[in-house]
């Protein structure tokens, strides 16, 4: 029983770093329509100028602040340079522009900081958390942290004007112009806080994982995969998402025998398609049906 | 009565295919006009112009003010609504995220005006918290003049409110229309392909035909008016 509890806490602390992946994929996906290869190498590449910062003698904490402040400035940044000019082009070329971002980040993050492994602190330290054998302090930190991005991120996009106006402009460009909203404007808000978000994830994984530029990989395959199967229509879906197949990579990974650590990640996706065949618009997707 | 609205020389563009030819309208303060005409005549392509959402050429003046190169979001702090043909409802959001938006360039207290539009639109207080899109084709329509109006705008601009309605949900909103008109001093441009409907409720009334204005006057003599009847407006 200590097992189980054990194994699905710890899917949960690794999940919400998926769901931080899942949620900035969503808010991107929401704005643009379309699914950013190069979030986990934006997370890196945000990480990387924590490290630096602390480097430069920066404490924790003012680190995180102003590590979450320049990557709202650089997403906003990619899209105002390179994908507002993209809007109306093909879907292919989107796919494109996003597989050179990928690159281009990646190499860019290599280049400045080279491809050795870095550690990165944690701000809760690894100590058993509550003196509890089951989790330790930075778990509970990635699970705390999360959750408190989720309820900003509820309350500004439910009981704030812009965020009332961010979810105009997505769910009717044409109409939000209308009554006075710069769309323009809100995309690039999108990407902003994508970019944080996954600053975040990024800031939050790197003790576990070990810094060095290709570390968001596998973590943004788990972060697509746990909106998809959350719905990516739903930023509420994408944390449910994530947190869900961090906990079914775990319990995989103990209980079934023989799948140990190379199997478990194939198996949870095999898990995800089975729930898609079901519910394609995933789990809290909506999938509204309009009169006309 | 002085004019708020006036439109000189509008020729306007998809691509290469020219859609209007050179037109020229006026509308006095607070009075209901009427741009009527076959499908594809321009009408759409007109309050399309007004609100800079397409490339023309031609001057575009309200209350004075140039808006050729006012962008679509920067209209409305004119106070300029624009409702859109096929109604434009936030479908996905709640009837009431769908009023606050209308309001959303607006600073000051809009609680009051969320009221003014439940006691004009009761059917929209039953479905406050319901999504926009979940309603009845009328509603939705009921919704989005709503939505226009908690802007408090000056001129009104309605494409074709009629359509897909059955004709007692007309009458019924072409009523709520008038009644806008008068009490809250709303100028209102309305483009109707129901002709007759819509020259009961205007003063004023131009006829479009492939991008020209064929015929203007007062809505009395239009609708008076035959030859014009039979010739243009099918009734």
């Amino acid at each position: 029983m200590e097992l189980l509890t054990n194994q699905i806490l710890a899917g949960i602390a690794t999940g919400s770093i998926y769901a931080c992946m899942a949620l900035s994929v969503v808010m991107i996906y929401q704005a643009i329509d379309h699914l950013n290869f190069a979030q986990g190498e934006m997370a890196t590449f945000s990480t990387f100028v924590a490290w630096q910062l602390m480097r430069w003698g920066v404490p924790y904490w003012p680190a995180f602040i102003l590590t979450v402040t320049i990557s709202f400035g650089v997403g906003a940044a990619i899209e105002r340079g390179l994908f507002r000019p993209l809007a109306n082009a093909s879907i292919l070329t989107n796919v494109a522009g996003f597989i050179a971002l990928f690159a281009i980040v990646n190499s860019v993050t290599g280049m400045t900081w080279d491809f050795t492994i870095k550690e990165f602190p944690s701000p809760f330290g690894s100590s058993q958390f509550l003196g509890s054998e089951l989790i330790n302090s930075h778990e509970a930190g990635m699970i705390g942290v999360t959750g408190l991005l989720l309820v900003f991120l509820y309350c500004f996009l439910g009981y704030t004007k812009v965020g009332l106006a961010m979810r105009a402009a997505v769910s009717n460009p044409e109409s939000a112009r209308l009554v006075g909203i710069n769309v323009g404007w809100m995309v690039a808000l999108g990407w902003g806080l994508a970019s944080s978000i996954g600053a975040v994830a990024g800031m939050l994984i790197a003790p576990v994982v070990f810094l060095e530029p290709n570390m968001m990989g596998g973590i943004l395959v788990y972060g697509f995969a746990g909106a998809v199967l959350g719905g990516l229509s739903s930023p509420a879906g994408a944390v449910l998402g994530g947190l869900l197949v961090g906990v079914f990579e775990n319990l995989i990974g103990t209980y079934v025998p023989g799948a140990g650590n190379e199997l478990k990640l194939p198996i949870a996706l095999a898990l995800i398609i089975l729930v898609l065949r079901f519910r394609p618009d995933g789990l809290l997707g909506r999938n509204v049906v309009e009169r006309v | 009565m002085s004019e708020i609205l006036e439109v000189h020389e509008l020729r306007a563009y998809y691509g290469q295919v020219q859609a209007l030819h050179g037109i020229d309208l006026s509308l006095r303060e607070g009075s209901v006009t009427t741009l009527l005409g076959a499908n594809g005549a321009g009408k759409t392509t007109t309050l399309r112009s007004i609100c800079n959402m397409i490339r023309f050429t031609g001057a575009i003046r309200f209350d004075g003010i140039e808006l050729n190169t006012r962008s679509t979001e920067k209209l409305v702090r004119l106070g300029i609504a624009h409702v859109p043909q096929g109604r434009g409802t936030f479908t996905r959001m709640t009837v009431e995220e769908n009023l606050r938006l209308g309001a959303i360039s607006r600073n000051d207290d809009i609680t009051g005006d969320i009221d003014r539009m439940y006691a004009h639109f009761p059917k929209l207080k039953e479905r406050r918290s319901q999504q926009a899109g979940t309603l009845s084709g009328g509603e939705q329509q009921m919704l989005a003049v709503a939505r226009a109006l908690m802007l408090r705008p000056r001129l009104m601009l309605l494409d074709e409110p009629s359509f897909g309605l059955a004709p007692l949900i007309v009458r019924d909103l072409f009523k709520i229309l008038g009644k806008i008109n008068r009490e809250d001093k709303v100028t209102i441009m309305v483009v109707e392909q129901n002709a007759e409907l819509a020259l009961e409720l205007a003063s004023d009334a131009y006829v479009i035909e492939t991008g020209r204005i064929v015929m203007s006057g007062p809505a009395a003599e239009i609708s008076n008016n035959e030859d014009i009847r039979k010739s243009y407006l099918g009734y």
